[in-house]
């Protein structure tokens, strides 16, 4: 009979779910937790904010496939993991985040430092946890990694109180799960899988439109076959990309209200829409009544909640994108479609992703067309929110899954930086670079220490244009250019920041000095700022204005 | 149109929370609910009926099933089932109301479980109609004072709302 404390299980639960870095910040009621970890082979990565710490962990797990962890203390420290929690379940990312919690005699008497952060996430988790027995720790572990892995994923949280912490019991270990009210199908229901098919086989005009779901199941592939095998156009949602290749011929780029004409004229027009791993986000659809009017859906995911809340659908199926579409590619032919192929050719010619370069100033699209250049195209780019990551979405060519690391559902500022800490610890062999805007650069750019702590060379390219863009360019479109609240005018120096870290700064000017800057920043093993002096009231194009059909886009025209 | 959803779920703390959050969260409400252990102390019923368009309740029934503590749900409504609720009513009277009211709530099969000077409490289980109806003729002999369950319902006959078929 081994007997342990709490902390002591909490080692050796991660050790066994094979975790290999911890993301957080000590606290009062969580001493004996980080003291169990002082000998243990687990890497603690200190962040300087509890949301930097479950954002590092997101992008962790985005980069790498696995679950991303993150141990903060109770009250102000479970309370900062908020926006972080709610981030990673919009996009359905698997974390786990421990908080410490005071010891079980005084929950509910407000104590010190205490909230009830199993009543605060109980809507932005999968699945929360409250440990009341130390003897219930090494189950309730694994469960919540098990959870947080499975099905659709999403963050879990385990909220540790001081007594189970410090509380000796006897381990017994936990290999199996069962949990009776939790059961995710996954293989697809057969004879839906025929009807898909058939319908595939008959359409004249389909399209396959592919999000998140894709990449976190590990379906690029089957989609590739899939969509050569039909000679299917492919788009992907903006969590998707990545999940098909966008030097492929077939790939139309992103839908929505800033997708490309191409893929929003496609979704409008075809009969027939393959859905796989998404989840009909507005910001995809458009004016839901005007969306894909002609097409019948397919829908495959993996989350029978996800089918039908938003469109409805003519086939559903419930399971694993991989599993379906393995099954699916056997039953498809080669589709009757030269002449759909031929008009989305012909779109693509007539309205291509672009816009007006300039010599005398420095274009964001540019900068990120420079970084793509740079980079081969083989970086992981994290995103901030806003203008700067549509342009990351526009302009990187994105070539496999795990490469795009941007908040979608919940549109979170900050998120960019500390997920690059993540991916860089995740994936040392890969360059990894931040875009962000000058304003969401702001909201976490206390990670900059993290970063250089770690000696992780990652590289932010700040788009700066002194503005929140995104929503100035809103207010110039339909509020008459009344810039309320969105000018930045005493923006901090980012190169003496950069410096005041320990990090390398660069102040970029002019045009030719882009590519340079560029270069140098992935040569240099520390972590690098790029503030680029961009145009300041260029807009995001094409954009579907709010309320429009996606067919009824407005910019971006050549 | 009125739905009445049996929920089998985990009988632990939170859950209830879970349950009535999923409905808060939307901005639906809910018309009435009742928990209580089963055969099974270590799982309890939940008996919720809820107002919905069939696109509505289908969700309801997905976000149900999606959390991890529920069991099985069923959607009572498609098919036969018995349903009760209880009441207790507390209706003002004096010397000369207090046999008419006696006879009301004969017929309805109420049984008087209080007699008090300026008062009589009855207890009524029944359906809904049955509860609302009682009351309607009641409120005639002034201002009530109603305490209601919610509703309990289970299936007729052999249909399976237990949780040994997995959801």
């Amino acid at each position: 009979m081994t007997m342990m404390t709490g902390a002591q299980i909490f080692v050796e639960s991660l050790l066994r779910e094979n975790v290999e870095y911890l993301f957080g910040i000590p606290g009062g009621v969580v001493i004996p937790v980080f003291d169990a970890l002082f000998d243990s082979p687990l890497k603690v990565i200190l962040t300087r904010h509890e949301q930097g710490a479950t954002h590092a962990a997101d992008g962790y797990a985005r980069a790498t496939g696995k679950v991303g962890v993150c141990l903060v203390t109770s009250g102000p420290g479970a309370c900062n993991t908020v926006t972080g929690l709610a981030t990673a379940n919009m996009d359905s990312i698997p974390i786990v985040v421990f908080t410490g919690q005071v010891p079980t005699p005084m929950i509910g008497n407000d104590a010190f430092q205490e909230s009830d952060i199993v009543g605060i996430t109980r809507p932005i988790t999968k699945h929360n946890f409250l440990v009341r027995n130390a003897r219930d720790l090494a189950r309730i572990i694994k469960e919540a990694f098990y959870i947080a892995s499975t099905g659709r994923p999403g963050p879990v949280l385990v909220d540790l109180p001081k007594d189970v912490a410090v509380t000796e019991t006897e381990y017994v270990p936990v290999s199996e799960v069962t949990i009776r009210g939790y059961k995710p199908v996954l293989d697809g229901h057969v004879k839906q899988i025929k009807k898909a098919a058939e319908l595939i086989n008959a359409s004249k005009k389909a399209v396959i439109y592919a999000g998140g779901g894709v990449i976190l199941a590990g379906a690029a592939k089957e989609l590739v076959q899939l969509a050569h095998k039909t000679r299917l156009p492919v788009t992907t949602s903006l969590l998707g990309l990545g999940g098909f290749p966008a030097d492929d011929k077939l790939f139309l780029g992103m839908p929505g209200m800033h997708g490309t004409r191409f893929a929003n004229y496609a979704l409008s027009e075809c009969d027939l829409i393959v859905a796989v791993g998404t989840r009909f986000d507005d910001r995809v659809t458009g004016n839901i009544k005007e969306f894909a009017v002609h097409a019948k859906i397919i829908h495959i995911d993996v989350d029978p909640t996800a089918i039908s809340k938003n469109v409805r659908v003519d086939v559903p199926i419930v399971g694993d994108a991989a599993n379906i579409l393995a099954k699916l590619i056997p039953l498809v032919t080669r589709t009757d479609n030269g002449n759909w192929l031929k008009q989305i050719e012909d779109w693509k010619a007539q309205y291509p992703l672009t816009y007006k370069d300039s010599d005398k100033e420095i274009k964001p699209q540019y900068v990120v067309e420079q970084i793509y250049e740079a980079t081969k195209g083989e970086a992981i780019i994290t995103t901030e929110v806003g203008q700067n990551q549509m342009w990351a979405a526009h302009y990187y060519k994105f070539k496999s899954p795990r490469s795009f690391l941007s908040s979608g559902g919940l549109g979170t500022m900050g998120y960019g930086l500390p997920a690059a800490i993540g991916a860089q610890l995740g994936r040392p062999d890969k360059v990894v670079f931040d875009i962000a805007g000058d304003g969401s650069i702001q909201m976490n750019i206390q990670e900059l220490a993290t970063a250089v702590h770690n000696r992780l060379p990652i590289n932010v390219a700040i788009l700066n244009n002194h503005f929140l863009g995104m929503v100035r360019q809103w207010q110039e479109l339909f509020h008459n250019r009344r810039y309320s609240s969105t000018c930045l005018l005493n923006n901090p120096d980012f190169v003496k920041i950069a410096e005041a870290y320990g990090a390398k700064g660069m102040r970029i000017r002019k045009k030719k000095d882009v590519r340079p800057a560029i270069e140098e920043a992935i040569k240099t093993p520390l972590p690098v700022i790029l503030d680029f002096e961009v145009a300041r009231e260029e807009n995001v194009y094409p954009m579907v204005p709010v309320g429009a059909g996606i067919h009824q886009m407005i910019g971006g025209l050549a | 149109m009125k739905h009445t959803i049996s929920v089998l779920v985990e009988n632990q703390f939170g859950v209830l929370a879970r349950i009535s959050g999923l409905f808060s969260g939307r901005g639906f409400n809910i018309d009435s609910l009742s928990v209580g252990e089963t055969e099974d102390p270590t799982v309890s019923r939940i008996t919720l009926v809820v107002k919905g368009d069939d696109m509505i309740i289908e969700q309801v029934i997905k976000q149900l099933n999606r959390l991890v503590d529920v069991i099985k749900v069923s959607d009572l409504t498609k098919d036969d089932f018995i349903d009760s609720e209880l009441a207790l009513i507390k209706i003002p009277c004096d010397g000369k109301t207090r046999s008419e009211i006696m006879q009301i709530v004969d017929i309805y099969r109420g049984r008087i479980v209080d007699v008090a000077l300026r008062s009589l409490t009855v207890e009524l289980s029944g359906s809904e109609e049955n509860v609302r109806g009682i009351m309607d003729l009641l409120q005639e002999f002034g201002k009530l004072e109603v305490v209601r369950s919610g509703k309990i319902a289970i299936s007729r006959d052999r249909k399976n709302t237990r949780g040994n078929n997995h959801k």
